[in-house]
């Protein structure tokens, strides 16, 4: 008697829990946030609230850390094995899509009309990817010290001059207060942040990564007379020990600029809370130098993508689009200080509000932002570019490093038959 | 004169402990380091690393660094995964490894000469070389289990323990080891009309006590720190172990605090797997009958 | 009678099985796909069907070549001279870039000695990889034989019957437990230019006079000071190898000694040293095959600079093969490391091979 009703109550509740699942697809997702509370916990109301609002698809998170993120999910292509969403980062977006990892989205253009146009990914006229925020990288200073060595207050309109920046370093050196006037970060040697922080300079100077025309060719452009000038200023900058080089240790690029170590900083928008904490109102957050070419920073920072060996695209495609409603940003950007990708949501946020303490930030990444080659070659590119940057640093010849970099940098594209360009 | 000699033994065994310390300091400072700076705050752990003051417990200390590392990461469903994983790795390993140097220093058989040059070959072989290769294979491999034949080992616990069952190294180990044992020993019992089983159980494994320690340990070692393989073939954050959760707190705001929190509680299975197998090291000779 | 007792070759390979299909399996069997893709220009991440290629990759890892510079002259045929007075000659680009020599097309320069006036520059199709090679051979020639008397003389110190000792076999033995991030950060505190301990203790030393010096900054020290680090860490694996050994030494032959009046030092020579001899080649192949896998320390510290000082093989192969997404390429990489090193042991092993 027990037996049979214990029976007919499993039956019954697994054809209620069953019919339930029936319901709702599941649809799995990567993310890069494990380790980063505040950052998992605006994804996961984003999930619950989805999942909540209609009955068709319910989104699972699996996240991973940060720095191991890229390689997992080359692993899980190679093993094939990716989810249904996966966030990428941009300049490594175009190797994606190319190598068939994602696919196209099918969005509502309407819903991205207004976003910072770095903030959506697009390669060979498709969009693949879009993302919730920005990030961009500013002098980080005090005013009290700038007005010490009699330093002009460069603005959006009108930043530094080459000779400016050269000059003002140098003003602070003499004083001998600081163990080196600016802070580059040639600790973080480890992953995207040469490219992103440092090509912007060389592209400032006029010389740029690859021919953008056709992305085919390097030469004459890395190693031209542009790259060349660039070159031997980066060397300067060591030589002349204004920065220190790449034997830095990484707490000294976490901890310097507070310390009092260093008098400016080269950081994004990330580091700025702790500068805002610390310096409070003295804290300065300046735009890019013009070294001839107009000021340039980078851009593009982690996107979402449908992987191209989804079942489910249009629910993936749904649920992105969910996603990217300004209140979402909003949370994204008090979670993180995230620079918000519209500037109906960055009016709302906390940090990037009229008046508030990193709204220049909205601009900087408007006015000065140039994205890193979209191209599959990219991240080759990339840690050729690294590499380069370290050795010159170091002392090496700069035409002959930039000429050896550009020399691999085409047959690297060579081996790939030009990467689909 | 007894006064004299036992002057002269104090002084030598007081340089004897004196060259032991010194010899110590130089090699425990990292852990001490460690430890201290999980007990700091962020700022204050990176300003003191300019000074001797990284191997003071002193300033403001306290054990935050280890709640926030908690709330962070699942550290102890990490450690859980990895002691499993190492553990599981470790029995097997000591287990098909002895037996097969048993096989190469004591029997004669065909092929021997060659199975043991290939298996020694593959001790050159770093394990960056196979990793892709590797990963491409396993997920492919079938596997019996109790849902019938699934494909692909991806996102289990065998996929983390059966590729390292067996290496080069520790059956090099036993097999150099196993070399200084007394031949006649083994010659005796077969005469007695022992089987080859009974040999490696009864006379050689009692006398392997410090090679199997030596090898446990240097296995539990390599297995536990282990990075790169288990990112490629782990997904589920149930499977983790804990190199891959330490990437959790290499966030772009670092908090160092809560790194070093987080190593010195993975360090202590370790530390006391090592400490247990410490006294099995040294064994003692006279109570196994050996006779030189 | 001997023979037949010991000969069985159902219980040899019985036992030797279950390690021998796993290593097949798993080492073995990826090892020869491994080498089978470097036969390819196999990519990490393409759409790009794989081709075969041969020794196309090998080639391009080993391609050396001498080149004569002759300086440049002026118009009257003399020597030019820049203002150090050192002479001065054409870029080598009008060499690796003249279609009249094709075959130097993508080389650079390694390095140049003089001959007379002339400049002989010898040229390399992949100059990193070059140095990492001279690097590995470096690091393997200098730690190999410091790392293992280190770890001897500590195994040797730690093997004594004192009050205690079990503390200092634990302590000893941390440097290989702790984690090579706080082993990384704390040694790069020390070699730290501006601050580090290193700088502080020898400047406190020579009341002053000693100059900081860049340690991981400085291509001439950067090596040195890897190499000190990793003995520093690894010198506790092997001192645990030779512990074992150590313990196979019957004690009747040290009292055998000690009745016969022997000094520490004979003791050592002529009980202990003998004794030894079957770890001794163990340590010495381990070592060996080990420095060659060089690659924690250097991704962690220096990433191969400063200007390639501290390049070493695996660290190219992982280079090229996950960040410059050339699986062929590190694929070869690995391949010649294979065979390098597998030539060394067959070398050693034929070096200390039994002499009966």
């Amino acid at each position: 008697m027990n037996i049979r009703l214990t029976a007919f109550a499993t039956t019954a509740l697994g054809a209620i829990w069953g019919a339930q699942a029936f319901a709702q697809t599941e649809l799995t997702m990567w993310y890069h946030g494990a380790g980063n509370p505040e950052e998992s916990a605006v994804l996961d109301q984003i999930v619950e609230e989805f999942n909540a609002s209609q009955s068709d698809w319910s989104v699972v998170v699996q996240s991973f850390p940060a720095g191991a993120y890229n390689d997992t999910v080359i692993a899980g292509a190679l093993a094939g094995n990716l989810p249904d969403i996966i966030d990428v980062d941009g300049p490594v977006m175009p190797s994606w899509a190319w190598a068939g990892y994602i696919q196209p989205l099918e969005i509502d253009q309407g819903t991205i009309e207004n976003f910072l146009p770095t903030a959506i990914g697009r390669w060979k006229d498709d969009i693949y990817s879009v993302g919730l925020w920005e990030a961009a990288v500013a002098m980080v200073t005090r005013r009290s010290v700038l007005e010490k060595y009699d330093i002009r207050i460069p603005t959006l309109a009108e930043p530094w001059t080459r000779d400016e920046l050269d000059a003002a370093l140098e003003a602070i050196q003499e004083g001998g207060e600081f163990d080196y006037p600016l802070d580059l970060g040639m600790a973080w040697s480890a992953d995207e942040w040469y490219p992103y922080a440092f090509a912007p300079f060389l592209q400032s100077f006029g010389g740029d990564l690859i021919d953008r025309s056709t992305y085919l060719e390097s030469d004459g452009v890395l190693n031209g007379d542009a790259g060349i000038e660039f070159g031997e200023w980066w060397q300067s900058l060591f030589d002349r020990e204004l920065v220190p080089g790449t034997s830095q240790d990484p707490a000294d690029r976490d901890s310097g600029l507070i310390d009092g170590k260093y008098a400016m900083s080269w950081n994004g928008n990330w580091a700025a809370a702790n500068a805002v904490e610390a310096f409070g109102d003295d804290v300065l957050f300046l735009p890019a130098p013009d070294f001839g070419n107009g000021p340039k920073i980078g851009a593009a920072s982690w996107q979402f993508a449908v992987s191209a060996s989804s079942d489910h695209p249009e629910g993936a495609n749904q649920f992105i689009e969910f996603m990217l409603q300004d209140r979402w940003q909003v949370a994204f950007s008090n979670a993180q200080a995230v620079i918000p990708a519209t500037s109906s949501a960055a009016a709302e946020s906390e940090l990037y509000a009229e008046g508030a303490p990193m709204a220049v930030f909205y601009d900087l990444s408007k006015e000065q932002a140039l994205l890193r080659p979209v191209t599959p070659g990219y991240p080759v590119m990339a840690k050729i570019f690294r590499k380069a940057l370290a050795d010159i640093a170091s002392g090496a010849d700069v035409a002959d490093t930039l000429d050896a970099a550009a020399d691999e940098i085409d047959a690297d594209i060579e081996a790939n038959s030009g990467y689909g360009n | 004169m007894a006064t004299i000699s036992q002057d002269n033994h104090g002084l030598r065994l007081a340089v004897r402990y004196l060259v032991l310390v010194l010899v110590a300091v130089i090699f425990i400072f990292p852990l001490v380091f460690m430890v201290v700076s999980s007990l700091k705050p962020d700022q204050q752990l990176l300003s003191d690393t300019g000074s001797l003051r990284a191997f003071l417990p002193v300033g403001d200390i306290g054990l935050s660094n280890y709640t926030h590392a908690f709330q962070r990461a699942p550290v102890g469903l990490f450690v859980f995964n990895s002691v499993f994983v190492t553990g599981l790795t470790v029995l097997i390993c000591l287990l098909v490894c002895s037996l097969a140097a048993f096989a190469f220093v004591f029997l004669e058989w065909r092929g021997r000469a060659v199975v043991l040059s290939i298996i020694l070959a593959t001790l050159i072989v770093p394990f960056e070389t196979i990793a892709i290769p590797l990963l491409l294979l396993v997920s492919k491999l079938p596997w019996i289990g109790f849902s019938g034949i699934e494909h692909g080992w991806l996102n289990t616990y065998r996929v983390q323990i059966l590729p390292w069952a067996a290496d080069g190294l520790t059956i090099f180990l036993f097999v150099q080891y196993f070399k200084d044992l007394p031949r006649e020993l083994i010659e005796a019992s077969r005469v007695e009309g022992a089987t080859w089983l009974q040999i490696y159980l009864k006379v050689v494994m009692p006398l392997a006590g410090p090679v199997l320690a030596t090898a446990a340990i240097l296995k539990f070692l390599v297995m536990y720190n282990q990075y790169l393989w288990p990112l490629i073939v782990v997904q589920d954050e149930a499977y983790r172990p804990v190199m891959v959760g330490l990437q959790y707190f290499f966030q772009l705001n670092t908090a160092w605090g809560e790194i070093m929190a987080y190593l010195s509680l993975i360090t202590i299975p370790v530390l006391a797997f090592y400490l247990v197998l410490q006294r099995a090291f040294i064994a003692s000779i006279a109570s196994t009958g050996v006779k030189g | 009678m001997a023979s037949s007792l010991l000969r069985s070759d159902r219980a040899g390979w019985g036992f030797a099985i279950p390690a021998f299909a796993l290593i097949g399996t798993f080492i073995v069997l990826p090892f020869f796909f491994a080498f089978y893709l470097s036969l390819t220009n196999q990519r990490l991440i393409s759409p790009n069907p794989t081709e075969f290629v041969g020794l196309d990759n090998y080639r391009s890892l080993l391609g050396v070549a001498v080149v004569t510079l002759e300086p440049e002259r002026g118009d009257d045929g003399a020597v030019l001279r820049d203002e150090d007075g050192n002479i001065e000659y054409p870029s080598l680009r009008s060499v690796t870039r003249n279609d009249d020599t094709p075959q130097y097309r993508g080389m650079r320069e390694w390095f140049r000695w003089s001959s007379g006036d002339d400049a002989r520059v010898v040229i390399a199709r992949d100059v990193v990889f070059m140095k990492a090679l001279v690097n590995t051979f470096t690091f393997v020639l200098v730690v190999a034989p410091c790392q293992a008397a280190l770890a001897l003389g500590l195994a040797l110190l730690i093997n004594q019957r004192l009050r205690g000792i079990n503390v200092f076999r634990g302590i000893y033995f941390m440097p290989v437990v702790v984690s090579i991030v706080v082993v990384s950060l704390l040694w790069r505190f020390i070699y730290d230019g501006q601050d580090g301990l290193l700088n502080n203790l020898l400047s406190g030393l020579t009341f002053g006079l000693f100059q900081p010096v860049d340690w991981l900054g400085n291509p001439s020290t950067a090596l040195g000071s890897i190499i000190v680090m990793s003995i520093w860490q690894a010198v506790g694996f092997h001192m645990v190898i030779w512990l074992a050994g150590l313990q196979t030494i019957s004690p009747t032959l040290y009292e055998a000694a000690d009745i016969e009046g022997a000094t520490k030092w004979q003791r050592f020579r002529f009980v202990t040293w003998p004794g030894l001899r079957n770890t001794a080649v163990l340590i010495l192949i381990v070592i060996t095959m080990q420095c060659f896998a060089l690659f924690a320390q250097i991704d962690v510290m220096t990433k191969g600079g400063p200007l390639d000082s501290t390049q070493t093989l695996v660290f190219q192969a992982v280079e090229r093969g996950y960040g410059k997404q050339d699986i062929s390429g590190g694929s070869t990489i690995s391949v010649l490391l294979f065979l390098i090193v597998l030539c060394i042991s067959l070398i050693q092993r034929w070096l200390t091979r039994e002499r009966t």
